[in-house]
């Protein structure tokens, strides 16, 4: 784990490991795109609009992934000061707010033919649309910490506190009466037929490795500018000491 | 113990502090935050009258009709326990079919029947494709009976 920390050591890895993601991201991506809007049958209910479940499902798992994904950092962070943490957090959460405005356009869209409606105030809506706004607030915080400068830890404990939205978000179809409908798949029970669900999963896992190249890529110039900033700044004062 | 032992059980207990006054949080808001009553709630302890709620449940099989004027249909919503009668003036949602789900915006009248002035159709967790429609339909009736259960089993009392 501490091998990881080590920003040299960090960079020889993401150094190929991010053109490996994007491209392993967008071939599958683009494959599953492909099958899931030209390829699957029509819904038995809901004829042609079922095909937006294959980007609407994998940007909601993206998400709330993405969420997931600065709690923990901000975890290994808080507890072990690796600064690569923090800017990992950061990194994961301009592509996660991207995916939950995604979930929730390509919702309201399906929602409409499909309920009759563009939103409603229910339980999975809701907490969704809480879900970009903590994002959003997050990305303000760590981005006045990292201008003005100020603790790191700051943006770390709004992460921490704001990963209690995950489960509520999860659980929010089955704890409260809402129009979004239960899980479809729960506990390696499917309700999804195997001719949306191999598409699917195609889908989730080639999202998956696309942010994940993003995130990498994020981190790499997130590093580049904190060294051009140290060099200028030393660059700065060793001009001072000159003159 | 180290420091980052400290740190560590520092932001345990207080993640675990966090989790728990959420947990009651949820809790309280349990039946607040529903989205609808379901037929056994609007039964057994009834909203008032001309208070606009919301009505959730399947649209039980043989019920909807057609009235004489042409635009006002009538069915019945149940949940496995109870159900509500429901009349509504207006274009019914494609996904709107006998034995479906249905979330109805509206109001109970005197006699009973909730008067609904929006119908929004309520899609399952089951995505089957056209084709396999006939093959799976006994599987979908268990599906749809599970479901039922489910519903009527988490509404322990009325909001």
């Amino acid at each position: 784990m501490h091998g990881f920390a080590n920003p040299k050591r960090f960079l020889s890895i993401a150094n190929w490991l991010t053109p490996l993601l994007f491209v392993s991201g967008i071939v599958l991506s683009a494959v599953a795109l492909w099958w899931g809007l030209f390829n699957v049958p029509p819904d038995r209910l809901m004829g042609d609009t079922v095909r937006i479940l294959f980007i609407h499902v994998p940007a909601a798992w993206l998400g709330m992934g993405g969420w997931t994904a600065i709690a923990i950092s901000s975890l290994v962070f808080l507890v072990w000061r690796h600064p690569l943490a923090s800017l990992a957090a950061r990194a994961a959460a301009v592509p996660g707010a991207v995916f939950t405005a995604v979930c929730l356009a390509t919702g309201s869209i399906w929602g409409r033919p499909t309920w009759g409606t563009w939103w409603v105030w229910d339980g999975r809506l809701t907490s969704m649309l809480v879900l970009l706004f903590l994002y959003f607030g997050y990305i303000a915080l760590a981005q006045s910490v990292a201008r003005e400068g100020g603790s790191s830890r700051i943006p770390a404990i709004f992460g921490l506190v704001g990963a209690v939205n995950i489960p509520i978000i999860n659980r929010s179809v089955v704890w409260w009466n809402s129009l979004h409908q239960p899980p479809s798949i729960t506990m390696g029970k499917s309700a999804i037929d195997p001719a949306f669900l191999v598409p699917l999963a195609i889908a989730v896992l080639g999202f998956s490795l696309l942010f994940g190249g993003i995130v990498l890529a994020r981190m790499r110039a997130l590093l580049a500018d904190i060294q051009a900033d140290a060099r200028l700044r030393r660059k700065a004062m060793g001009d001072e000491a000159l003159a | 113990m180290k420091a980052k032992h400290q740190r560590l059980v520092l932001i345990v207990i207080a993640l675990v502090a966090l989790i728990g006054a959420s947990l009651l949080a949820v809790y309280a808001l349990r039946n607040q935050a529903s989205f609808f009553y379901v037929p056994k709630q609007m039964v057994e302890s009834p909203p008032d009258v001309g208070q606009a709620v919301r009505l959730g449940g399947m649209v039980q099989a043989g019920t909807l009709k057609t009235l004489p004027d042409g635009v006002t249909v009538e069915f019945i919503v149940g949940d496995g326990e109870q159900t509500v009668p429901v009349r509504f003036a207006g274009i019914l949602p494609d996904l709107f079919v006998e034995g479906s789900g249905v979330v109805a915006e509206g109001r109970l009248s005197a006699d009973g029947t909730f008067v609904a002035d929006n119908l929004l159709a309520k899609h399952d967790e089951n995505y089957v494709p056209r084709e396999l429609e006939e093959m799976t339909e006994h599987q979908r009736k268990q599906v749809v009976a599970e479901t039922i259960e489910g519903t009527a089993a988490k509404a322990p009392g009325a909001p």
